[in-house]
């Protein structure tokens, strides 16, 4: 029933990933937090454009008036008929005008726009988060995120769960790089710094998948480091972490089991690691559970068996520079070795 | 006594042509420090680099049009949007307005040349040198990847182990001589070399944005040339100043936009200048709120200076900072609204005329108050951190530095040109260049907002085709190409000009400022005359005294209409009759330009080209961590600069001598 339930989540999952329905807009937000800067963008991209109108309305006005006066010589321009003193008193009048117009309209205008973005961010700041407020711990590396659930144990990369309509909240830091945390819908970003740790607190309003990218520039790669947040439903939250938490299964079937050693036996055990089993790498992603994600390569293919193989044979066609080298594998270890990769639900 | 009037002012002129002028072609080519050859050697120098800056761009662009193109790889996209940015900042936008004031700012005072003409040479050569060093870097396939304002980590030795980064911080800290030594030269000429007469307050606001901008560069460039020094240090000897073993990222970011920011204001400032000087003399009126404009630019330029933390909203500083550098940045807004305002009201209250360089003044203002608009949306801390290093950015900073910077720029080119060849540029051509670049640059950089808003972050390499960025990005491509084509417009326009242009005269437009009271192209020695002004816009009062001529041949401050002060007199009658012949010209009080003194004025050398030179070996050996050739560069830079400072024989000594 659980298998059902998961592989109709996954298709799903792929369906979104593959498709266009994930969408990467600031001003379509999912969390009320990311709600209020939207509004907040409207309304400055309102105040903008009056701006704009007006000056360009005074530009037309300079342009179309006096279109049929005769052209004058510099001296009768320059020379104005006016007294000095009526030429004075205008100098005086226009100054009121470009001081007000100029200065002191933009300083009242922008003051209130001020006070109104700090009591917004106030509002997204940090509330006194209760201890059972679920805490995530995100490490950037080039060019993949690695997520744990210190609470639960939980190690997966690229692809984060949360429970709908609860803020958690991200600790996050870096092994490498600067990056950046960004997930348009949900809020601003926040980055990932080497020795230091930034806490940001999030929550989408409903369940959806929701996409989220690097925002810092980190080299080769920066344009391929994607993942997903995945806001489910608190039930559906706690099977997936139930899942999550087990050790990888063992394999039941000889041919699964051929697939294991395989994995076991090569390069792999070096760089990733499977819960429960001997291969034990941290530079690449966790597998404990690569079967139950939607994507591979940070966001960059669904997690299919033939892009997974295409990945493993050479995944530097697929991300030029990442650091997973050429597979050099027979088609039948590949297969066995696919199989056994599958199991890791 | 006409005839014998126009007799003197001949022979003068003859006597002026001779002392001023390096008459033999190769000699001028590598010897001249006059500040016209030079700053016009800027503005080509620097608009070549704008070219090869425009076409990476195109490539970047190429790259983008459609959804996982493989026109590039990543490698060779970051070099390119790293080279982009870098040579556009630092290569083209500074140089090229330095390269206006290094023209016009002597011009505009009446100083017969820059207060050190050898300084100014040696800041082009640098400058040129520098430009090629960075250049060579993309030649050999090595151009700096890690974006134009270079994060560390991502450039420190363990994540960029080749040399590009090495190429890009020994650049910029080659260049920043040069940056320097421009800035102090238009200071103290700017304070000291005036024409009497020319106070404070009646200074040309193109010299006083100069000014103000040499200022900033002076205090923000060291913070640059030192966050580059550190690491250096660190990336060639291990040094720990950026790194998180006891070091701080962060404080690579402090210091880079401790410098970055105010260079936006070195970037914006002079362009602003042109921009009055462009709006007076074409809407045929005194700019109103003279005092405001030039107010404004010194506020902006100490406000500069303490806004840096909102390029860094993002990186954890706690809220409450965030909000004042926020209330500060906000701040820039009001010198700048000032300064809009006083613009429109001069075009409101004169009579315009629609020519070119106004046109590109107009083309300005819209441009230039977009992106003023998106910029103060930053300081809203919630809003920065969803938009910052998006396209909503990229769209941003373009809307600012091309209008701010590119706009005026070329409007200045049509304005000055004329006066720098003689020769007016084509209208027709013009018209196209001005209406295909207007659409161009919008087409290109307004949809750059619509992506940034959906999600798009900018130095992406790549994007895949569901996130639906594809055919905003094939529109800009293709405006891209528009504003190529432009530029392509500008360059025939140019040569054609050169070539067949309309005579330009001394004063083509009705100029107001003393650089219209000369020839086009100006003499050697700038004016026959010392001149003196009692006004802001002395050729439109036609309030420039010319002097008596028949005193002395190259030096001459006296007007029967001014009440010379005693010193002035006084060192004239000081004067050894044999000085006259010598290079020559007067030096004024700071604040109300009364004659006090005069200076004696370098003559032309080659040794700042030389002492360039042993800059670059100094550089190139540090890029290649050969030590011993770089001690030996140093002691070559050494003697070039002893060479330089030896004392010459002073007068008493010369004197003495003969006697």
């Amino acid at each position: 029933m659980r298998s059902k339930l998961h592989r109709f989540i996954m298709l799903f999952l792929i369906l979104a990933v593959s498709g266009c329905t994930a969408s990467h807009s600031t001003l379509n937000p999912a969390s009320s937090s990311a709600g209020k800067v939207a509004n907040l963008s409207w309304l400055l991209f309102g105040i903008a454009a009056m701006t704009f109108t007006v000056v360009t309305l005074i530009l037309a006005y300079v342009i179309f008036r006096n279109r049929n006066d005769r052209l004058h010589t510099i001296s009768e321009d320059v020379n104005s008929p006016e007294t000095p003193e009526q030429a004075a008193e205008n100098e005086k009048r226009a100054l009121r005008v470009v001081m007000v117009a100029g200065g002191l309209v933009p300083a009242v205008v922008l003051a209130m726009l001020m006070a109104l973005a700090i009591v917004i961010e106030q509002g997204s700041a940090i509330a006194s988060a209760s201890s059972d407020t679920l805490t995530i711990q995100v490490i950037g590396h080039q060019w993949w995120w690695e997520v744990h659930y210190p609470d639960q144990g939980i190690n997966s990369a690229n692809e984060i769960h949360i429970p709908a309509g609860e803020p958690v909240i991200f600790r996050l830091t870096s092994d490498d790089v600067i990056h950046s945390f960004w997930i348009p819908q949900l809020g601003g970003k926040l980055d990932l710094i080497p020795g230091q740790t930034n806490t940001i607190q999030l929550q989408a309003d409903e369940p959806g998948i929701y996409r989220g990218q690097c925002a810092e520039f980190c080299g080769l790669q920066h344009a391929n480091m994607a993942f997903f947040v995945i806001a489910s439903e608190r039930d559906d939250f706690e099977t997936w972490v139930n899942t999550q938490e087990q050790p990888a299964q063992e394999p039941e079937i000889s041919s699964i089991e051929a697939g294991r050693q395989v994995f076991m036996g090569s390069a792999c055990v070096y760089c990733h690691r499977i819960e429960g089993t001997n291969a034990t790498g941290v530079i690449g992603p966790d597998l404990t559970h690569l079967a139950s994600r939607a994507t591979i390569g940070a966001g960059v293919l669904p997690n299919t068996r033939g892009n997974l193989a295409a990945w493993i044979t050479n995944a530097q066609a697929i991300k030029p520079g990442n650091r997973m080298p050429p597979m050099q594998l027979d088609p039948d270890q590949l297969q066995t070795l696919l199989d056994y990769l599958e199991t890791l639900q | 006594m006409a005839v014998s009037a126009d007799r003197d002012t001949q022979v003068a002129s003859e006597n002026l042509r001779e002392i001023w002028e390096t008459p033999d072609a190769l000699s001028r080519l590598l010897s001249t420090v006059d500040h016209k050859y030079i700053g016009l050697r800027y503005v080509v120098t620097a608009f070549l680099f704008f070219v090869l800056a425009g076409i990476n761009a195109l490539l970047m662009r190429v790259q983008l049009m459609s959804a996982n193109n493989t026109f590039a790889d990543p490698q060779i996209y970051n070099q390119w949007f790293t080279l982009h940015g870098t040579l556009m900042i630092f290569f083209f936008a500074t140089p090229m307005l330095f390269g206006f004031g290094n023209y016009f700012v002597p011009l505009m005072v009446g100083a017969r040349d820059m207060a050190f003409p050898r300084l100014n040479a040696f800041g082009y050569w640098v400058f040129l040198f520098a430009g090629l060093f960075m250049y060579a870097s993309m030649i050999f396939n090595v151009a700096p990847d890690g974006g134009w304002f270079a994060y560390v980590p991502l450039t420190s030795k363990i994540y960029s182990p080749t040399p590009n980064l090495d190429f890009w911080l020994l650049g910029l800290m080659f260049l920043g001589i040069s940056t320097t030594a421009g800035a102090i030269n238009f200071i103290v000429t700017i304070f000291k070399m005036r024409v009497p007469g020319l106070s404070l307050n009646r200074m040309p606001l193109f010299v006083w944005t100069i000014l103000v901008t040499s200022l900033v560069v002076l205090f923000a460039v060291p913070a640059l040339t030192t966050a580059n020094i550190l690491l250096f240090l660190e990336r060639t000897f291990g040094f720990h100043f950026f790194d998180s073993e006891g070091g701080s990222p962060l404080l690579w970011q402090h210091l880079f936009w401790f410098f970055g920011h105010p260079d936006v204001y070195i970037i914006f400032l002079p362009a602003a200048g042109i921009v009055s000087e462009i709006i007076q003399v074409f809407s045929r009126r005194r700019v109103v709120g003279y005092t405001l404009l030039a107010m404004s630019a010194i506020l902006t330029g100490v406000v500069a200076f303490g806004v840096w933390v909102h390029h860094m909203f993002a990186v954890g500083i706690s809220p409450l900072v965030n909000s004042l550098f926020g209330a500060a940045s906000l701040m820039i807004a009001v010198p700048a609204g000032i300064q809009v305002f006083s613009w429109l009201a001069t075009l409101v209250l004169g009579k315009p005329r629609f020519k070119l360089p106004l046109m590109w003044i107009m083309g300005f203002i819209l441009t230039f108050v977009i992106g003023g608009l998106t910029g103060v949306m930053f300081p809203a801390v919630s809003f920065d951190r969803q938009v910052t290093d998006t396209y909503f950015v990229v769209a941003h900073f373009h809307y600012v530095l091309v209008g701010g910077m590119v706009f005026p720029m070329f409007g200045a080119m049509y304005y000055w040109l004329p006066k720098m060849t003689g020769r007016m540029l084509n209208k027709g051509l013009g018209y196209w260049h001005f209406w295909l670049f207007f659409l161009g640059v919008n087409g290109v950089f307004f949809p750059m907002h619509i992506l940034g808003i959906n999600g798009m972050p900018r130095r992406v390499y790549t994007y895949a085709t569901d996130m639906g960025w594809e055919p905003l990005n094939l529109f800009i491509t293709v405006s891209a190409f528009v504003i190529a084509l432009s530029v392509i417009l500008f360059i025939v326009n140019i040569f054609y000009s050169l070539w067949a242009g309309k005579q330009a005269g001394d004063d083509p437009w009705g100029g107001a400022t003393l650089e219209w009271a000369t020839s086009s192209p100006p003499p050697p020695y700038n004016f026959e005359q010392m001149l003196a002004v009692a006004s802001r816009v002395p050729v439109w009062d036609e309030e420039i005294h010319e002097a008596d001529s028949s005193r002395v041949a190259n030096i001459n401050v006296h007007d029967a209409d001014l009440d010379i002060n005693h010193i002035e007199k006084e060192l004239i009658a000081q004067r050894d009759p044999s000085d006259v012949y010598k290079l020559e010209t007067i030096g004024t009080t700071l604040i109300t330009a009364e004659a006090d003194a005069i200076y004696h004025m370098a003559d032309s050398s080659t040794l700042p080209l030389l002492l360039s030179l042993a800059l670059l070996l100094l550089f190139t050996a540090a890029l290649f961590h050969q030590w011993l050739l770089a001690a030996i560069a140093i002691v070559i830079s050494i003697f070039f600069i002893a060479l330089w400072l030896w004392p010459e024989e002073t007068r008493e000594e010369a004197r003495e001598e003969t006697a």
